[in-house]
């Protein structure tokens, strides 16, 4: 036994789980020594949400091979559930680890619903068409998500897209989503333990599914869509499939990211946000879980490392970007790092040889 | 090959979290003096750390930029004058609830005894949760929303958004300004949808009604002549802008280009209205607003609205007043709490707590400026400005307005600088 016996690929897998339980590991020990700082203690829980969000948009970029522009409204619909959930029933569930379970279930149901609904107009298109459309769900998702009023009293719930006034609630009365102001006072329950537990489950998730029979006819529709139908692949199941389990998992992002904060506003999950979750992805390497997952990381953090930069740090962090943009990316740069890597191992390995020869 | 550079990555990572955990001290003494170009204070030993959160970039820098400047000068003079000494961090949390935390986080890597902020509401809201938990005293210049100091560690020196809603609603109705209202305000803005529901809720009240309420957001903020049109089909007499002045220019541009000219009423959102870009100042003539902050109103505006455009080179707006007088108020309560810089921030919260009933300020945004305990709230007046030849001044009437004894001197002082005017 021992990972010669284990395939290529489980092996490559074995190896995220590690860097992921590493992370956590080191993480968790400098919060309970205390050795951490405030600034990274409060951004771990973020981290996950948007590892999580960047994981499961490879799932529709990487696997399924087709561009969405709108993950950020997928989380912001998760998030919203979520909170919801938690906010009315934060005095009649008073277990938190109960509460916040269930709250993850709505946000990926609510979040996986949106993702059918939505696939069933945005899968017909490919390629550009189908970008532009999941860009323009992401917005109408948002405005929506801005514009509503939901109140509740005695007499049940009350809803308006108009202002709270409109709900014409008792005065007992408590208006749960407050229109551009969103939803406040979502109890914290998300802890970095729970963020750690659904970063490995996405990994579970997403990597089994890639290595499934799903997994494979999802990924043969991305490299050949004819060849795929040729041989009876039903390309609309899989890629719904795909899309559908890409959008619930954003939802747990969302779930695990509104539970991190006491308020919740929509204008946060505009497509700012979905390109800088595409960002992760592209940098991570289209296709590599481990690499979104890492890149998610380093780029949630970077900002706030570059703060002694003050009003220049966007702009450094640009720079940053483009740099490890091109660093991991550019073909050349790529044909140099195997050419100077594939160097040193081949004169390790000659040395080594004539060494074994004398 | 792969594996060895993600390896790597990752290596790289854990060192780098690793060092940015282990290090907190020093990477703040080094922040200390990258920003010492924002602080402009120069750290002494026996100096209250006071934290600053606010957008200092994106499209609400001007608010969080007035607030660091406004904070800016008062530690300044206080430090000058002897006594108390302060020293003062301004971070960047582009009006986002999760960098308004991380902010909040950095500066208390910092050090931070007394937090001023954070300036824009939603972002303050997600603060304030963690300085509660971390039990340290804040006072907003500027978060408008009631959440926003919801626990009893959280003050503000701006009015609230259903005291500025019901305050202007009332105002039109004592002064019978109007019996048909319209507002044009803008959905997706806290601020301004919250102004916008607690003046209507007034406004049976006050004796007038709302013909027409119409919304924009933050996306379509440019053409608003939809709006105006359904304003002036209704018959408004009055238009109500809860927004901030750069929405407001437009819509006062575009009203004369369509040649319709009811009064304009606003808040403290568009104070700052005369300075905006490309506009003719001539369009705002006659508008109204009911802001804390008049320049020139009395002797200790003027003072600070000069020494204010001499050092930054632009006029003060609302913000910048607001967070001038949020320091002193600190240094106040710091004084009547027996405060020094070597107490940790949750005793210096405990300690203000204790006063800050007893606390009275005269400030650039109030005569007299007290605390309700409870609430957190602030006692002050709200002030009516109209624009007139491009200046702000004090209504005639205000006389009749302001009714509170203790307003009256600085009335006299506002009814002088209208007549100069």
């Amino acid at each position: 036994m021992g990972l010669k016996n284990l395939g290529r690929t489980s092996r490559k897998n074995l190896v995220t789980y590690l860097i992921a339980v590493l992370a956590f590991v080191i993480l968790e020990g400098m919060v309970l020594t205390g050795n951490i700082s405030n600034m990274l203690e409060g951004q771990l829980v973020p981290i996950c949400a948007y590892v999580i969000a960047a994981v499961s948009l490879n799932l529709t970029v990487g696997i399924l091979g087709e561009l969405s522009l709108g993950h950020a409204g997928f989380m912001s619909v998760g998030a919203f559930a979520g909170a919801l959930f938690s906010v009315s029933m934060e005095d009649t569930i008073t277990v938190t680890w109960l509460r916040f379970v269930l709250a993850l279930i709505i946000g990926a149901v609510a979040a996986g619903a949106m993702g059918v609904l939505i696939g069933i107009p945005v899968l017909r298109l490919q390629g550009d068409y189908l970008a532009i459309v999941t860009l323009a769900f992401g917005e109408i998702i948002k405005n929506v998500l801005n514009a509503v009023y939901l109140g509740v009293d005695e007499n049940g719930l009350h809803f308006s897209m108009k202002d709270s006034i409109a709900l014409g609630l008792s005065e007992n009365g408590k208006v749960l989503i407050k229109g551009a102001q969103g939803i406040v006072g979502t109890p914290r329950d998300s802890t970095f333990i729970w963020g750690f537990a659904l970063v490995m489950l996405t990994l579970f998730i997403v990597l089994n599914l890639i290595k499934s029979r799903t997994g494979r006819a999802v990924m043969s529709i991305r490299d050949n869509r004819i060849a795929a139908e040729s041989v009876g692949i039903n390309i609309t199941k899989y890629k719904m499939i795909a899309f559908s389990l890409s959008a619930a998992l954003a939802g747990v992002a969302g779930v695990l990211y509104a539970h991190s904060f006491s308020s919740l506003v929509a204008s946060k999950f505009d497509y700012n946000l979905s390109i800088q979750i595409l960002v992760f992805v592209v940098l991570g390497g289209i296709g590599s879980i481990r690499g979104s997952m890492i890149a998610a990381a380093v780029l949630t953090v970077l900002p706030e490392m570059l703060r002694s930069f003050s009003e220049y740090r966007m702009l450094v962090y640009a720079i940053v970007l483009i740099v490890m943009m091109i660093f991991n990316q550019s073909p050349k740069m790529v044909e140099w790092r195997k050419r100077v890597f594939a160097g040193r191992l081949k004169g390790a390995g000659h040395n080594a040889a004539k060494k074994g020869g004398a | 090959m792969k594996k060895f550079l993600s390896l790597a990555l990752a290596l790289c990572l854990a060192v780098s979290m690793a060092a940015c955990g282990g290090s907190a001290s020093s990477s703040a003494a080094t922040s200390d003096t990258a920003s010492a170009a924002v602080s402009g204070s120069a750290a002494s030993a026996g100096a209250i750390k006071i934290g600053v959160s606010g957008p200092l970039t994106g499209s609400a820098a001007q608010y969080g930029e007035g607030v660091a400047n406004g904070v800016q000068l008062a530690v300044e003079e206080i430090n000058a004058m002897g006594g108390i000494q302060f020293e003062y961090r301004a971070e960047d949390d582009v009006a986002d609830p999760e960098s308004a935390v991380n902010a909040y986080n950095t500066l208390m890597d910092w050090g931070m005894q007394l937090f001023a902020g954070t300036v824009t509401s939603d972002a303050c809201i997600a603060a304030a949760e963690l300085a509660n938990e971390d039990n340290v005293f804040m006072m907003t210049p500027s978060a408008t929303a009631v959440e926003a100091i919801a626990y009893p560690n959280a003050f503000r020196m701006c009015f609230s958004d259903p005291n500025q809603g019901a305050a202007s609603a009332q105002y039109i109705g004592d002064h019978q300004l109007a019996t048909k209202v319209a507002v044009i305000y803008d959905s997706s803005s806290t601020y301004s949808s919250g102004i916008y529901e607690n003046f209507a809720a007034a406004a049976a009240d006050n004796g007038f009604e709302i013909v027409a309420a119409e919304a924009f957001t933050s996306d379509s903020n440019q053409d608003f002549s939809v709006q105006l049109q359904a304003a002036q089909s209704a018959g408004a007499e009055l238009v109500f802008l809860p927004i901030y002045y750069s929405e407001a220019s437009l819509i006062l541009s575009q009203a004369n280009t369509m040649g319709y000219a009811p009064q304009f009423f606003g808040c403290d959102g568009l104070d700052g209205i005369l300075n905006a870009e490309n506009f003719d100042t001539s369009l705002a003539e006659g508008v109204l607003l009911l802001t804390p902050y008049v320049p020139g109103v009395d002797e200790v505006t003027t003072e600070f609205t000069e020494k204010y455009t001499e050092k930054f080179g632009i006029a003060p707006n609302q913000f910048a007043a607001n967070a001038y007088d949020v320091v002193y108020a600190m240094k106040a309560a710091c004084e009547a709490a027996g405060v020094t810089a070597d107490m940790s921030a949750s005793d210096i919260c405990d300690a203000i707590l204790g006063v800050i009933g007893d606390v009275e300020i005269s400030g650039v945004t109030g005569a007299s400026i007290s605390w309700d305990a409870e609430s957190g709230e602030p006692n002050k007046e709200p002030r009516a400005v109209v624009i007139r030849d491009g200046a702000y001044t004090a209504p005639n009437d205000a006389a009749d307005a302001q009714e509170a004894p203790a307003e009256d001197a600085s009335s006299v002082a506002a009814e002088s600088v209208s007549e100069a005017a």
